[in-house]
C-alpha cells in the first residue's frame, strides 16, 4: 500500500491514461457536486419554511378569557370571565423571571377611512412589547411606545397592506385617518412575514382603545412570551403555573376546562417542526438518490475501464503479476482518482453553495448550508462504492487466465 | 531442461471434449533452439501454453529446471512465469502507453527489483537488441520488427530459463522475419534454451531442431542443419 514503487507505477498509469481518468474522476466529481448542491438547496427550502411558518415568536403565550362551566367557591356555572389591566400587571410581577414580553391585545373592526378611501379594517390595540412578540418589522416611523400609553395618544401604526390601500403612493406618516369615527394620527408603516392578512392590521394604543370604550380597563387577551432559556418542557410547566395562577385569581374551578383559555405557541411551533422534518425527509431522499445515481456512473466506469483493460492484465499477469498485485494495483488506483476528484467535487459545491445562497431568497431558497460531516460522509460512500465497484470485475480480471486475457481485441 | 511425459489436454466444448494434445513425451536440453511446427489445430499452441504455464495439463508429468511443474495456483504460476519463463507473441502484446524502456523494465517490476537498477537493466537489453536510441518512445511509434524486438528485449529482461515464442515472425514481413530470426538465433548462441512455435518452414529451418505436430501427436522430431538468418539479411 505505501511501496513508493507500486504508487509511482499508478501516477505513471494515471497520467498516461488522461481519458479513462477524467471519466471516472469526473463521475465521482459531478456526483459529490450535485449531491451537495441539492441537498444544500433543500436545506435552504427548509430555513424559508420555518422562517415563513414561525412568524410570531415561537414562544408566545395567548391567553384568552371564557365562561365557566363549573360552579365554584359559591359563583355560579357560566359566568363570564373578564381580563383588565391589572392582570397584565399581575403577570409582570408575579413571574418577572419567566417572561420576556407581556401585552394586553384588543382586537376590534372598524371602518377606516383616508380621503377618498376607505375600507374595513381590524385594530389591535397594543403595548410597546406586542412588537416582539408579532414580529412587527417597521419600515417607517415608530411603534406605539409607553408614553402613548400614558397619554392615551390617538396614534396609529399601518400596515404595509393598509398604506398601500388607503394612501396609494403618499406618504402616510403624520397623515390623520378616520378609524370608526375618531381621528388617529399615523407614526408608522409595518411590515409582517405573517402574510397579507396580518399587513392589514392596525395598531394603536390599549390604553386608547379603552378610553373611546367608555374609559374601561378591560382586555380581550393577554400575550406572554417566556423566557427561551425554559425550553419546550419548561415551557408546559410554566403555562401550567400560569394558568393555576389564573384560575385561583378569578375564582375557576381548577378542573374547569373553560373559563380560561391558553394556546401555547411551543406546541404549534412542534407541529411545524415535524412539518420540517418531513420536507428534511424529501431533501434527504433527493441526496440519496443522486448519491445512488453516482454510485452507478461510478460503477459503470469501473467495469468499463476493466475491461478495456483485460489485455494489459494478461500481458502483465504473463510477465509475472500475481492476481493480488492486479487487483491492489486496480483499486489503488481507483481509489485514489475517486478520492481526489471526490474532494474537488466537494470544494467546488460547498463553494457554489455559498455564492448562490443570497441570490436565491426571492426563490423560497434562503441560506442553502450542507453540513460538512453529511458533505464528507457522501464522499467516501462514494469512494467506497467506486473500490467495491472496481473490486468486482478486477478480481475477475485477475482471475481470467492469461492466455484468454491476451487473446482479448 | 524441459521434461515432458504422456501430457494431455483436452477442451471441453458444449457436451463433447475436443482432445487436443494426446500422449506428448519430448525433452528440451539446455542451450537448444526448437521449433514446434504443425498446421492449425495441430495443438502446437496449447503446448506452448501449457509450457508457458498460462494454461494447465489434464494428465502427463512436466518438469522444468528439475522443478515439477504440478497444482499451481495463479500466484504459484506467475511467480513462476517470471522466473523461468520470457514469451514473445505474435502480435508483440506489448503496453501500449508505456515507453519501450518502460514495457522492457516491466518484469522487473514485478521482480521486485529497485527502480534505478531496472531501468538501467532494461536499457542493457534495449542496446542488445539494437533499439537503445528509442528507448523513450511509444509502441504506436515502432515498425512491427522494431515492437518484436522490444518484446523480445522483454522477455530476456527477467533472465529467463526458457524463452518461448509464438509465431514471433507471424506479423511481419519477411525481410523483418530474418531480422528477428537473427536475433533470435544469436541469443540462442549465447546459450539461451529457445522454443519457437511457427509453420513457416523457413523459419523453423533456422533452428537446430524441428518437432511436428499432428492431430495431437508428435509425428516427426528431428535434429537440422541450422540456416542463418543472417544469411539473408
Amino acid at each position: 500500500m505505501f511501496n513508493r514503487d507500486n504508487w509511482t507505477e499508478i501516477f505513471d498509469t494515471i497520467s498516461k491514461n488522461k481519458l479513462r481518468t477524467f471519466l471516472s474522476g469526473f463521475t465521482v466529481a459531478l456526483g459529490i457536486f450535485i449531491f451537495i448542491i441539492l441537498f444544500g438547496l433543500g436545506n435552504g427550502l427548509k430555513n424559508s419554511f420555518q422562517e415563513f411558518f414561525l412568524d410570531d415568536a415561537s414562544n408566545a403565550i395567548f391567553l384568552y378569557p371564557g365562561k365557566t362551566s363549573m360552579p365554584y367557591k359559591g359563583f355560579k356555572e357560566n359566568r363570564r370571565i373578564e381580563f383588565d389591566i391589572e392582570d397584565v400587571e399581575d403577570i409582570k410581577n408575579n413571574f418577572t423571571l419567566f417572561t420576556e414580553y407581556v401585552t394586553p391585545r384588543i382586537s376590534r373592526s372598524a371602518l377606516t377611512r383616508y380621503k377618498s378611501q376607505s375600507n374595513s379594517y381590524t385594530t389591535r390595540g397594543v403595548g410597546p412589547a406586542h412588537q416582539f412578540v408579532e414580529k412587527t418589522i417597521l419600515m417607517k416611523g415608530r411603534f406605539i411606545n409607553q408614553k402613548d400609553i400614558a397619554i392615551r395618544a390617538k396614534y396609529a401604526v399601518i400596515g404595509r397592506l393598509v398604506a398601500k390601500d388607503l394612501f396609494k403612493a403618499e406618504d402616510p406618516i403624520g397623515k390623520y385617518i378616520d378609524i370608526g369615527s375618531s381621528v388617529f394620527k399615523v407614526i408608522g408603516v409595518f411590515q409582517d412575514d405573517g402574510g397579507d392578512r396580518e399587513e392589514r392590521n392596525i395598531y394603536i394604543p390599549y390604553s386608547t382603545r379603552q378610553l373611546l370604550e367608555k374609559g374601561n380597563d378591560k382586555v380581550d387577551e393577554i400575550i406572554v412570551t417566556f423566557n427561551k432559556d425554559l425550553g419546550h418542557t419548561g415551557a408546559l410547566a410554566f403555562e401550567s403555573s400560569l394558568k393555576k395562577y389564573f384560575k385561583d385569581k378569578k375564582s375557576i374551578d381548577p378542573r374547569d376546562p373553560n373559563g380560561i383559555y391558553f394556546r401555547n405557541l411551543t406546541d404549534d411551533l412542534k407541529q411545524t417542526q415535524q412539518f420540517a422534518v418531513g420536507l428534511q425527509l424529501i431533501v434527504s431522499f433527493v441526496g440519496l438518490g443522486t448519491l445512488i445515481a453516482g454510485i452507478i456512473g461510478i460503477s459503470n466506469i469501473m467495469v468499463f475501464v476493466v475491461k478495456e483493460r483485460t489485455k494489459e492484465l494478461g500481458i502483465r499477469k504473463a510477465l509475472g503479476a500475481t492476481p493480488k498485485s492486479v487487483i491492489q494495483m486496480i483499486l489503488q488506483e481507483s481509489v485514489f482518482i475517486t478520492t481526489i476528484s471526490g474532494y474537488a467535487g466537494l470544494i467546488l459545491g460547498v463553494f457554489l453553495l455559498k455564492n448562490i445562497g443570497l441570490k436565491l431568497e426571492d426563490y423560497f431558497i434562503k441560506n442553502p448550508y450542507i453540513d460538512l460531516s453529511t458533505a464528507i460522509s457522501a464522499t467516501i460512500i462514494l469512494i467506497i462504492f467506486g473500490a467495491i465497484a472496481g473490486y468486482i470485475p478486477a478480481k475477475r480480471a485477475a482471475s481470467i487466465k492469461p492466455i484468454i486475457a491476451l487473446r482479448d481485441e | 531442461m524441459i521434461q515432458i511425459k504422456n501430457l494431455h489436454k483436452s477442451y471441453k466444448m458444449g457436451t463433447s471434449s475436443l482432445h487436443v494434445l494426446k500422449g506428448i513425451n519430448f525433452d528440451v536440453e539446455e542451450g537448444e533452439l526448437v521449433a514446434i511446427m504443425g498446421s492449425s489445430g495441430s495443438g502446437k499452441s496449447t503446448l506452448l501454453n501449457i509450457l508457458g504455464m498460462l494454461d494447465v495439463a489434464e494428465q502427463g508429468d512436466y518438469i522444468l529446471d528439475n522443478v515439477p511443474i504440478k497444482n499451481l495456483n495463479e500466484t504459484k504460476a506467475a511467480k513462476y512465469r517470471n522466473k523461468f519463463l520470457g514469451f514473445v507473441f505474435q502480435s508483440f502484446n506489448l503496453i501500449n502507453y508505456k515507453t519501450a524502456l518502460e514495457n522492457v523494465s516491466l518484469p522487473l517490476y514485478y521482480q521486485g527489483i529497485p527502480r534505478k537498477e531496472r531501468q538501467q537493466s532494461a536499457l542493457n537489453y534495449l542496446e542488445k537488441v539494437g533499439l537503445k536510441d528509442w528507448a523513450t518512445h511509444l509502441p504506436s511509434e515502432l515498425s512491427g520488427g522494431q515492437k518484436q524486438r522490444v518484446a523480445i528485449a522483454r522477455a530476456l529482461a527477467s533472465k529467463p530459463k526458457v524463452l518461448l515464442a509464438d509465431e514471433p515472425t507471424g506479423a511481419l514481413d519477411s525481410r523483418t522475419s530474418h531480422e528477428v530470426m537473427d536475433l533470435i538465433q544469436k541469443i540462442n548462441q549465447e546459450g539461451k534454451t529457445i522454443l519457437v512455435v511457427t509453420h513457416e518452414l523457413d523459419i523453423a529451418q533456422m533452428c537446430k531442431r524441428i518437432v511436428r505436430l499432428k492431430d495431437g501427436v508428435i509425428v516427426e522430431d528431428k535434429k537440422v542443419k541450422q540456416v542463418l538468418a543472417s544469411s539473408y539479411v
